[in-house]
């Protein structure tokens, strides 16, 4: 039981981001349905995008490892 | 899990007076010095108009983030922000590749713990991975017969060893100075005091307005508390964002290497290219962060 506030931490940080990359690529294959010629640009910004939903996924891992190693 | 050597913290080499040198420090150190070099390097070679080979190399990628730089802040000011954007791009890319550099990591030092530091024997050792790795097998080659039974015991032998590691006190003589929560926390304060500063420099003291703003009613001065703890919030999120991707990689690498069995290491390759990726990626999010951020700062609210 130990290890299930680590778990916690990470399963329920992970939901927001989950859902908001996979808006963010949802939006971005549209885009570039709609008009593939401009895909390399929509391609760049749809990375950069998920970097940023990613990184609240990074905080509640680091708390994670806070929590496990610390 | 515990048996894998994670530290969140840096750790102390040997100390110089008050200065505690980490791994860290010595790993930025050299990733800095050897910046420095390629730039008196490249200041001093003699320049072909039509470049070609290293010149062509260096001067495609400055290229590039000058037309990043202006594709975001326009002409004028991209001279004034591109020598602090390429710079902390620069500085983060090859800090976050540093910390993939395989011996990175492995290469550890003994340390006595109980002269704090003041003796530490540079004996190289072997990897730490491994060793537990090869005591997982010498475990399972035992007379067990459930599997469950063999995997407790395997963790609680890891455990073992963990602590008697920890006796000795081996530490990695290198670490990526990225995953090391005080550099990106300097990163992120020098990136938001430019920002007050050239927001200063280009709107004068009238940019203070966008966070004391009494005259123009009451929403506007909670929004005006809103801007304020945001420039608080930037300096925590920029420094947690490159602390927590780069040390969440290094922790990723150690765990599936560990995972993965001895005779198939290609497993943690996939992952290795991952992080490459991800390097790459923070440090462009952090110099385009700092420069949108910039940019904004100096542009007036009237005008947008």
């Amino acid at each position: 039981m130990e290890g299930l506030p680590v778990a916690v931490a990470i399963g329920l940080g992970a939901i927001g981001p989950g859902i908001g990359i996979g808006l963010i690529a949802a939006k971005a294959m549209e885009a570039i349905g709609r008009n593939p010629e401009a895909a390399p640009k929509i391609q760049t910004n749809m990375i950069l995008g998920m970097a940023f939903a990613e990184a609240i996924a990074i905080y509640a891992l680091v708390i994670a490892l806070i929590l496990k190693f610390v | 899990m515990d048996s894998l050597h994670v530290s969140i913290s840096a750790e102390t080499l040997f100390k110089i007076g008050p200065l505690a040198v980490t791994n860290s420090i010595l790993s930025g150190s050299i990733v800095t010095f050897l910046l420095v070099a390629l730039c008196v390097y490249f200041g001093s070679m003699k320049k072909q108009l039509a470049p070609r080979g290293f010149q062509n190399l260096l001067e495609s990628i400055l290229e590039l983030l000058y037309n990043m730089t202006k594709d975001v802040a326009g002409d004028t000011k991209a001279r004034l922000f591109f020598p602090m954007i390429a710079t902390s791009f620069l500085y983060i890319l090859l800090n976050n590749w540093s910390g993939l550099i395989p011996g990175n990591g492995t290469i550890t030092i003994m340390k006595n713990e109980n002269s704090e530091g003041h003796s530490s024997s540079l004996v190289p050792q072997a990897v730490a991975a491994n060793e537990t790795h090869g005591e997982v097998m010498e475990v399972i080659n035992d007379e067990h017969s459930s599997e469950t039974m063999m995997e407790e015991e395997a963790i609680d032998e890891e455990v073992g060893a963990s602590e008697e590691e920890r006796h000795i006190g081996k530490i990695p003589l290198f670490r990526a100075a990225t995953a090391d929560l005080n550099t990106t926390l300097a990163l992120a304060l020098i990136s938001v005091f430019l920002t007050q500063y050239w927001g200063v420099r280009y709107l004068g003291l009238g940019y203070f307005k966008k966070f004391f703003n009494f005259t123009a009613g009451p929403i506007f001065t909670f929004v005006g508390i809103l801007e304020l703890v945001s420039e608080f919030a930037k300096i925590i999120s920029f420094a947690f964002r490159l602390f927590g991707n780069v040390f969440a990689g290094e922790v990723l690498l150690v765990v599936i290497a560990a995972l993965s069995p001895k005779f198939f290491p290609i497993i943690p390759l996939p992952f290795y290219g991952l992080e490459v990726f991800v390097g790459f990626i923070q440090a462009l999010v952090f110099a385009m962060l700092s420069l949108v951020f910039i940019n904004m700062a100096t542009i007036s609210h009237d005008e947008h």
